[in-house]
Order: structure tokens, then C-alpha cells, then sequence
């Protein structure tokens, strides 16, 4: 057991400036407007930096260094991206427990989770687009005998990428190594609820990243997230978040007519065979920690196991071992490596986990565990924290329905296997899902049956690079986390060429 | 049916329908108040889906583009600039949308938009505020 010492006091890891100003063009550039706010930390309540309240002007200023940066990066080889991509995952590296206390620090999650999920998966991330482009080779058709058409994978140039606040650093990776490998400048805005881990991490990388190829703006959505979406100097505008601002997004990448890439988040099936309860062996298990990683990360996950679909005939028996299972979950000091469930990553979020809680029990959903927030004592006494919860009810209540992004689980049961598909497809979303069951060719039908962009056959939660991650239905457009993703920051330049000397005969 | 704390209950605008199903907590005619003095005519459209999601979001007027996707929900009636209320001739109305398919499932709560410390939710114009709106929900039949 290890607890890292606060920010702020004796022997942290970490030291935060008392302000941040923007990353552009390589070092700090003030706010045009002069303007800060406060950044305030889940783990205990209170502001301990403040950030840059960036506006359109400090957009344009970012867009200006990106700009200025793009011909050259666009013309470094695939050997020297992938160098400078590898040099990144090894300050990474690195640097781990320290990005860690600071990725608590600014979300609120225990820090086991940074230690050895977060950063570890951050560093893999750039190694894999690394190698991506290393080995990207360009097609080329022979139309006809004196006629070959080449086909090149270009940069789009300059790109946008609005990233979210349940895995600040890990999201902004997700856009950030493949814009990078295909050879793209970016401007960046973080979430404002965490917007300094990623300066932390991008201050690191000063002397890797050549200036102006990464530029950081912070600010609220309204104020610096919009400019950025609706520049027409952006060629491509990626976003993670909600379906409405994923609609406005899209609405100005066809005022600009450029491509968008959008992840919108789910309502994910988690689908529990009779065949799991076979046997009480490691596997089952192993379906029971299935179960109870509705948690994780204090359910702040888009594909947060949020919707527990058990067969009638093991439902009493596996969802309570599930209950006890989750019971012992350890939520404490996301600083201690012990604890299991940290806190919420803001104040609104508190409060709206609360209100799901609240319409839950108005539904007549049964409150089978927790359902109160934590008041964990002392220093934490103002952190935003919920016990897990478990409800039981059925599929139409809106906790079913809807992505509360906390650590509540709906349970419910299901007869057979077209009951099970049929409650597992009544969702607007399919961005996740999970099967559990002994019989192979039960998960695989499953697997193919559920519309959802990621399904997880006898794991969950895991995000390995390689593993194509994207949404079906309302849950979004692309796919990340896979050389599929390097195909949403490149364009095909086609060059069709003639070896004749003939002319076409036309006049 | 009002919602709790209701200050101001829409209009009903989904034909063939008796019951108001949106309403604002006085926090929020207050804030409501306010960004329209600094934004001008404004509208909600409620999310769906992930980390800010469930958010009811504010815009200028027009700035979301609804479609036949969308359903009008009501129109909020916040009063005029001198703030005299929803009776007066320049009452300032606020339409509250949400899509279709998402109103499937919502349809049998009524929603009362309220006002809570926070930050940020997507481009909603409250955001630079230090406040953040937030749904409330009450059953009804429907």
C-alpha cells in the first residue's frame, strides 16, 4: 500500500503551478483577454491552480501556431514521427507516478487506476501509431499496361480535438498519437472541469514535440470549444462527449465541409449467461468482477457496464454474490493505492448522479446497494463522492435508458437468448457491450447480435491499442484506438499517371 | 402536474396533449434572465449519452438546428426585461427540444430545469457562469 502525499504538501510528486497559461507554438502564452478560472480538485472540493480562460482570439493565436507548423511536420518522414512518437511514450514512462498524482489530482479517480491503466495504455498508444505509420505503405493500381494510379496517405493539416474529462489524459491521446502520425498539427481543448493534467504532460514533452505542432488551449465550452469547432481553419474537428454537442459539432463541420469525428457515449449491456454459474470456479469469478466494473473509474466510463442483464434462472443466486462483491469494493483517498472508488470528477456531476438516483427510486427501481453520496471525513469531507449503487427494475426506466456516468448499476433479468438480444438492443446507443458465458457459440452469436460498436465476450474494460473503439447507432461516427483511426486524420492523394507517349484521341 | 419548486411551467406544444411536461425552478428564470440579457434569444435542447449528457443545454436561438428529428417539448415563458412576468406582452419565450427518439424514453417524466454550482457542459451557455443547469425529474402518466 502506497498513499501519495497531496499536492501541495511535503513530499508530493507533483508541484502545480499556481497558474497556466496556454501551450502555444512550444511555451506559455497568457490569455488575450487576460482572463483565469479556478481549477478545483474532486478530491477534496477545492481550487488549486487556476487555468486559462482562453476565448476565440486565444483559438486564432493557437490556430496561428498550428498553421505555421503544419507544412514542415507534414513533411517529416514516417521514420522521424515515429521517433518522436516513441520519445513520447518513454517520458511517459518516465514520468508515470507523477502524471498519475496529477491526473487524480485534477479528475478525482483512484490513483491505481492512472498507475496501471490510464499511462500505462497512454505510452502503449504512441508505440502503436509509431509503429502504424512505420510500416504505412502507400497502394498503387496498374490501370493499364502504360497507366498507374498511386495513392498516397497525406495529412489533412491542421485539426481540432475537443477531449473529455472522464480520461483527460488518455482521451487526449486517443486523438492526439494518431493526428500525429498522419502527420497533422493540432489545437487541443481539454475539458474545463480537468484542464491541467494535460499541460502537466505537455510540458514534459517540450523538448520532443517540435513548437507549434501541439498547441493546448483551455476554456469553457462556449467560450473557446466553439471557436475551435467552427473554425474554418480547422480541416477535421474530432470530439468526445454528449449527443447534442455531438450534433452542434457535426452541424459546423458541414459549414465547413470537413470531416468530424464524434463519440458520444452509451447505455452498455453487460449480458450474463446461465452457463456462468456452472461451476463457482475462476471464471465465475471472473464474470463476478465483470459485474461490479460498473464502478470503475467511478462509472465515469462511456461504456460503463451500466445496464446488468442476468438470466432468470442464476439472476438471485449471481446478483447476490454481485451485491456482496461490490459491497467490498474500497472507496476512499484516491491517492492511496488501495481504494478501489475515488471520487466524481466535479460538482455537477455529483449532483446529477444524485438526481438519476433519485428518478430511479420515483420509477420504483429497488435500491439493493448504496444510492447515498460519501462523506469520507477530514480533508476529503467535500469531495464528490457516491457509494456504488445497484438497482434492480426494468429496462424502460430512464436509469436504463440513460448514462448516468456514475456508479450505478441497473439490474435486471432476462428469460433466454432472444430476450436477452431483444433488452440489449432497446437502447438509442451501441457504443459498448459485455457477454459472459461458457458456450462459445452462445457469446459469438451474442457478440455478432448486439448493435454495439465494442463488445467484450468474457472480459470488459479493457482498451487495448489495436482493438477498434467507435460507436453504433446515436453513440457516434469513426473508430479510435486502431489503424482504423489513422484513416480519420488522412487524406488520399491519388496520383494517376501515364507512361505513354500516345495522345487520348479526343482532339 | 408541476414539477418541484416550479417558478414557471411551459406551454404545451406536442399536440393532442393536456399536460405541461417542462418547467424552470426560480434559480433558473433567474439565470435564464441573465444570459438573455448577454446572448440575446435563447433555446434548450436536451442531451442524451455520455459525461455531459442528460444536460439540458442552452443556446442562442437558432444556434442548434432542430429538425423533424426533434420534438418541441414547450415554450418557457421567463418574463420581460423590466421583469414583469409571463403575462406581459414581452414575455421572452424559450423553446425546450428534445429528439424524438430520446423522448421514447423520457416521455413519461415531467422536467424541471434547475440550477446547481459547476462547470462546463458541452457549449451550453452557462458554463463560464459557475453554474451548470440540471434536470429534475417527476413521473407522470403518459
Amino acid at each position: 500500500m502506497t498513499v501519495y502525499s497531496a499536492p501541495g504538501t511535503p513530499g508530493s510528486l507533483v508541484t502545480f503551478k499556481p497558474r497556466y497559461e496556454h501551450w502555444i507554438g512550444g511555451e506559455w502564452v497568457p490569455p488575450v483577454k487576460g482572463q483565469y478560472f479556478e481549477d478545483i480538485s474532486p478530491v477534496n472540493g477545492k481550487p488549486f491552480t487556476e487555468v486559462a480562460r482562453g476565448t476565440a482570439e486565444d483559438i486564432d493565436v493557437a490556430l496561428d501556431a498550428a498553421h505555421k507548423a503544419a507544412p514542415a511536420w507534414g513533411k517529416t518522414t514516417a521514420a522521424e514521427r515515429a521517433a518522436v512518437l516513441n520519445k513520447i511514450a518513454d517520458r511517459i514512462e518516465a514520468n508515470l507516478e507523477m502524471l498519475a498524482v496529477a491526473e487524480t489530482w485534477d479528475n478525482g479517480k483512484s490513483i491505481r487506476e492512472p498507475l496501471n491503466a490510464d499511462l500505462p495504455l497512454a505510452a502503449d498508444h504512441f508505440r502503436y501509431f509509431a509503429s502504424l505509420i512505420r510500416a504505412q505503405e502507400g497502394e498503387f493500381t496498374q490501370i493499364d499496361n502504360n497507366t498507374v494510379a498511386y495513392h498516397f496517405a497525406e495529412p489533412l493539416g491542421v485539426v481540432g480535438q475537443i477531449i473529455p474529462w472522464n480520461f483527460p489524459i488518455l482521451m487526449a491521446v486517443w486523438k492526439l498519437a494518431p493526428a500525429l502520425a498522419g502527420g497533422n498539427t493540432v489545437v487541443l481543448k481539454p475539458a474545463e472541469q480537468t484542464p491541467v493534467s494535460i499541460l502537466v504532460l505537455i510540458e514534459l514533452l517540450a523538448d520532443i514535440l517540435p513548437p507549434g505542432v501541439v498547441n493546448v488551449v483551455n476554456g469553457f465550452g462556449v467560450e473557446a470549444g466553439k471557436p475551435l469547432a467552427s473554425s474554418p481553419r480547422i480541416r477535421k474537428i474530432a470530439f468526445t462527449g454528449e449527443t447534442t454537442t455531438g450534433r452542434l459539432i457535426l452541424q459546423y463541420a458541414s459549414a465547413n465541409i470537413i470531416p468530424s469525428t464524434v463519440e458520444l457515449g452509451g447505455k452498455s449491456p453487460n449480458i450474463v449467461f446461465e452457463s456462468v454459474a456452472d461451476r463457482h470456479d475462476a471464471f465465475y469469478d471472473k464474470a463476478q468482477e465483470g459485474f461490479t466494473l460498473f464502478a470503475f473509474n467511478q462509472g465515469e466510463v462511456c461504456t460503463c457496464p451500466s445496464r446488468s442483464l442476468i438470466q432468470a434462472s442464476i439472476y438471485d443466486s449471481f446478483l447476490g454474490d454481485a451485491i456482496e462483491r461490490t459491497r467490498k469494493a474500497r472507496q476512499g483517498n484516491p491517492l492511496d493505492t488501495d481504494t478501489q472508488v475515488g471520487a466524481q470528477a466535479s460538482n455537477d456531476q455529483l449532483e446529477k448522479i444524485l438526481s438519476y438516483i433519485d428518478i430511479g427510486k420515483q420509477e420504483g427501481a429497488k435500491l439493493l446497494l448504496g444510492g447515498d453520496r460519501v462523506d469520507l471525513g477530514g480533508d476529503l469531507t467535500d469531495g464528490y463522492y457516491v457509494a456504488p449503487t445497484i438497482f434492480e427494475g426494468q429496462n424502460k426506466m430512464r436509469i436504463f435508458q440513460e448514462e448516468i456516468f456514475g456508479p450505478v448499476v441497473a439490474v435486471t433479468s432476462f428469460t433466454d437468448y432472444d430476450n436477452a438480444i431483444s433488452l440489449a438492443n432497446d437502447t438509442l446507443y451501441g457504443l459498448g457491450a459485455g457477454v459472459w458465458s461458457r458456450n462459445g457459440n452462445e457469446a459469438y452469436r451474442a457478440g455478432r447480435d448486439i448493435q454495439a460498436g465494442r463488445v467484450w465476450v468474457n472480459n470488459y474494460h479493457a482498451y487495448p491499442a489495436g482493438a477498434a473503439f467507435g460507436g453504433y447507432k446515436s453513440s457516434g461516427i469513426g473508430r479510435e484506438n486502431n489503424k482504423l483511426a489513422l484513416d480519420h486524420y488522412q487524406q488520399t492523394k491519388n496520383l494517376l499517371v501515364s507512361y505513354s507517349e500516345t495522345a487520348q484521341g479526343f482532339f | 402536474m408541476d414539477g418541484t419548486g416550479a417558478a414557471v411551467v411551459a406551454s404545451i406544444t406536442i399536440e393532442g396533449e393536456t399536460q405541461p411536461r417542462v418547467a424552470l425552478t426560480a434559480s433558473a428564470v433567474e439565470l435564464l434572465r441573465q444570459l438573455w440579457e448577454q446572448h440575446g434569444p435563447l433555446m434548450f435542447h436536451q442531451s442524451g449519452g455520455c459525461c455531459d449528457g442528460s444536460s439540458p443545454m442552452c443556446y442562442p436561438l437558432g444556434d442548434f438546428i432542430t429538425g423533424d428529428s426533434d420534438i418541441l417539448l414547450g415554450e418557457l415563458e421567463i418574463g420581460d426585461a423590466r421583469g414583469e412576468g409571463a403575462a406581459s406582452p414581452d414575455s421572452r419565450s424559450i423553446p425546450f427540444y428534445m429528439s424524438r427518439e430520446q423522448f421514447e424514453y423520457w416521455k413519461h417524466t415531467f422536467l424541471t430545469v434547475d440550477v446547481v454550482p459547476g462547470r462546463g457542459s458541452g457549449f451550453s451557455l452557462e458554463g463560464p457562469e459557475g453554474k451548470r443547469f440540471l434536470i429534475r425529474s417527476t413521473l407522470i402518466d403518459a
